[in-house]
């Protein structure tokens, strides 16, 4: 078949898609936004009527491909890292289950940070749950890990974790792809009981896990991905771990490492390949993007053994992505180092579009807040988290999605009043709704601000559970309709909104104020469509 | 044969087209391509990049060391200058003049020159005055591959196609444009290099 340019995103799509998936379950989520993307886009997935509609979050996503593989078809959940933090009850709780029709966990980790909170390493959870990890190094291995992983899953009776990082997740390059599968029936588990975990089950269900390790470790002992490249200098030996390796040959232009190298692809660790090159060699350099998971455990708590480097040992940074830099730096090559970047180059960081919904928001909202002073503004994650720069400076929390109204509500508990949450449609949905309802319970003093773009702006404008939904879910939900309002918010409506946001400031109980105005991307992006359409 | 270039400018400013039409040239001439980009909360008005890296030989690394790019294309002046420290000794730095203003502390236009004017191999061309002649302000990005082409190490024929297979769908007008604007920037280059 023909070469295509394709991210590893959509690597990992085309993948899953030729290897007979029948659903795609996703929350957006930088860097994994775009495999969910790429199967909406092709006309192959819609032929095939591959389920690709986003989930109100990632633990929603997680239980319903659980629920397709139940019923015997392959599924494949996607988010980024701190998605994995959401559906984990789910993600672990599917590890004792096992599965019947192929299950694919795509966790796409951000080291460096580019656009999350922390850099937390999916890895430890997939070693959590006992199954194994693919990681592929580069384009083709993201698509022929994706086409493998739902055999493995079936064959190894466990969900399959693929796991990227941004680098690979959002580069492009070519990729060839193999003949297409034919989807699984709908079949019952033979088993009925299989995904009933009551503690009896359970524990005869998880022994069967703590069995099948060794099968996911001969697995990973004898696969192709897995790679010990011979090196004449044994003083040294280089075990890397998804696209580290890349990494490494950079610094060789002919693509020979004098050292041995152990490629790692693929979990759990083969402990045969592993102790071949910890034999042969003096000392043992270990290049992983993200935490030092490999090494640590290599390493061992005590470090009795050969000397191991990496990022344990200072040898490279503790934190942030690797580079062929600093693997050089790692290996004691030397390079030229470029001019430095002039003094005059400012920082630029990223801002809240000129004539954004947020920006008025927040021109209302600090407003009406002078009278009470600053420090009580409790946000969300989205792009009105850039309200927490200068001009606006508005907001004094982020932790993580849904944390605004639980935050203001405790912070009211503890008599910080008024305490105002300030949250997104999309987030409101994926985890705002459960923490109102607390609120409600309790009638805190909390005002609630919905800032409702329409969209989920900040990972580029996908579609919104709460779209056309939301005065009717705060109802439900048993906000007293007399202080739930829907605002339009925009320059010349200033004063009366402000005056609205003081009164229900005021009020002793739950108030939410819905400011309604569509992201203007969005507004711009679905303009465009209709003319095309048209 | 082996490029690589750093592509830079400010979230919105669609430097992924130019990455895009390179890559349709280099696929046309059986080329290996890497180009990693960036997606998420700097495309809102931060500083962006993508590495695009062209080789006829089997690329390693997403991202290209330091000191080796051999070029890097900017769409903003200020933002050129910010990946000094991956270019290559005799790489070449070309870039628009038009500043992208969104910053309280933006540096002034002097300065900037003549920060640029240090790099021994530069390009400053007022992209957005070209696209304009050429009959759309909005092929100012490829003003600037055009403007960027003579060092890309690949025929220009091959870069020609890469514009009509990237415009074809918006038609022949979208492309005549767009290829007027390729050359307009070449020509600007072949003139003052
Ligand atoms: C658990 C988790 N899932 C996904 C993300 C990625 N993410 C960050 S902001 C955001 C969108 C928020 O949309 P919305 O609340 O509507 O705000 P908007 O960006 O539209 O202003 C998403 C999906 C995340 N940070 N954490
Ligand atoms: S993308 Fe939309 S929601 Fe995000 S800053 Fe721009 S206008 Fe606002």
């Amino acid at each position: 078949m023909e070469k295509q340019l394709l991210l590893g995103d959509e690597a990992l799509a085309q993948g899953a898609i030729d290897a007979g998936l029948s659903g795609v379950y996703a929350y957006p989520g930088t860097p994994s936004t775009e495999i969910m993307e790429y199967v909406q886009g092709s006309k192959l997935a819609a032929e095939r009527n591959i389920h690709r509609k986003w989930s109100a979050n990632e633990k929603t996503a997680m239980e319903a491909a659980i629920g397709m593989s139940y019923a015997g078809k392959r599924a494949m959940v996607c988010f980024k890292h701190v998605g994995l933090n959401v559906a984990a009850d789910a993600f672990v709780n599917a590890a004792v289950t096992g599965v019947n029709g192929g299950l694919v966990v795509v966790s796409a980790d951000d080291p460096s940070m580019h656009s999350s909170q922390n850099e937390q390493d999916s890895r430890f959870y997939a070693k959590f749950a006992m199954i194994p990890i693919l990681e592929p190094s580069n384009q083709q291995e993201a698509y022929d890990m994706a086409y493998i992983a739902f055999e493995l899953s079936e064959q190894l009776n466990v969900p399959i974790m693929i796991r990227i990082t941004t680098r690979l997740a959002h580069s492009r390059a070519d990729v060839v792809r193999k003949a297409m599968k034919q989807q699984n029936e709908v079949k019952l588990p033979s088993d009925p009981r299989q995904f009933v975990l009551l503690p009896a089950i359970a524990r005869r269900n998880y022994k069967k896990l703590l069995l099948g390790q060794a099968a996911m470790e001969l697995e990973a002992e004898k696969s192709p991905f897995n790679q010990y490249i011979e090196g004449a200098n044994k003083k040294m030996g280089i075990i890397t771990t998804g696209i580290a390796f890349n990494y490494l040959m950079e610094n060789y232009p002919d693509r020979v490492c004098p050292y041995p190298v152990l490629k790692i692809t693929q979990y759990p660790l083969p402990q045969k390949l592993v102790s071949k090159i910890y034999n042969e060699c003096d000392e043992l350099l270990i290049l992983e993007e993200g935490a030092p998971v490999v090494e640590e455990m290599i390493r061992g708590f005590l470090n009795l053994g050969k000397p191991v480097h990496g990022r344990l040992n200072g040898l490279l940074p503790r934190d942030g992505e690797l580079n062929p830099n600093l693997v050089a730096k790692s290996l004691g090559m030397s390079y030229y180092e470029g001019n430095a970047i002039p003094e005059i180059v400012k920082n630029r960081p990223p801002s809240l579009c000129q004539g954004c919904g947020h920006r008025d928001v927040y021109a209302d909202l600090n407003e009406a807040l002078k009278e009470y002073g600053t420090g009580r503004v409790f946000a969300d994650i989205g792009c009105y988290t850039l309200g927490a720069l200068p001009p606006f400076n508005a907001i004094n929390t982020t932790v993580d999605m849904g944390a605004s109204i639980t935050m203001a509500k405790g912070a009211a508990d503890a008599g910080l009043v008024p305490a105002v949450a300030v949250i997104g449609d999309s987030t409101f949905t994926h985890s705002g709704m459960t923490g109102l309802l607390d609120a409600v319970l309790e009638n805190a003093p909390i005002t609630v601000i919905i800032s409702d773009n329409s969209t989920t702006g900040m990972t580029g404008g996908q579609d919104s559970s709460a779209l056309g939904k939301i005065l009717e879910i705060c109802k439900g939900i048993g906000v007293d309709p007399e202080h739930i309002h829907v605002t339009t918010p925009l320059h010349k409506n200033h004063e009366e909104n402000v005056a609205l946001i003081k009164k229900e400031l005021a009020y002793q109980g739950v108030s939410v104020i819905i400011p309604q105005r569509e992201c203007i991307q969005t507004f711009a992006r679905r303009k465009r469509e209709e003319k095309k359409n048209a | 044969m082996k490029s690589d270039i750093i592509l830079a400018g400010v979230g919105g400013q669609g430097i992924l087209s130019i990455a895009a039409a390179i890559g349709l040239a280099a696929v046309k001439e059986n080329l290996y391509i890497k180009q990693a980009e960036v997606h998420g909360m700097s495309q809102r008005g931060g500083d962006v990049q993508s590495n695009l890296r062209i080789s006829d030989k089997p690329i390693a690394s997403d991202l290209i060391p330091a000191g080796k790019a051999t070029l890097i294309l900017s769409v903003e002046p200020m933002e050129s200058l910010r990946y000094l420290p991956l270019l290559s000794e005799n790489g070449w730095l070309v870039t628009n003049s038009t500043p992208f203003n969104n910053i309280t502390d933006y540096p002034s236009t002097e300065s900037i020159i003549a920060e640029i004017k240090k790099v021994k191999n530069h390009i400053i061309i007022d992209a957005d005055a070209i696209a304009k002649e050429a009959g759309s302000s909005r092929a100012s990005n490829i003003v600037m591959l055009g403007a960027a082409s003579p060092f890309l190490d690949m025929p220009f024929e091959s870069i020609e196609d890469g514009i009509r297979q990237l415009f074809g769908r918006k038609g022949a007008d979208v492309v005549e444009t767009n290829l007027k604007a390729l050359r307009a920037g070449r020509a600007y280059t072949e003139k003052n290099s």
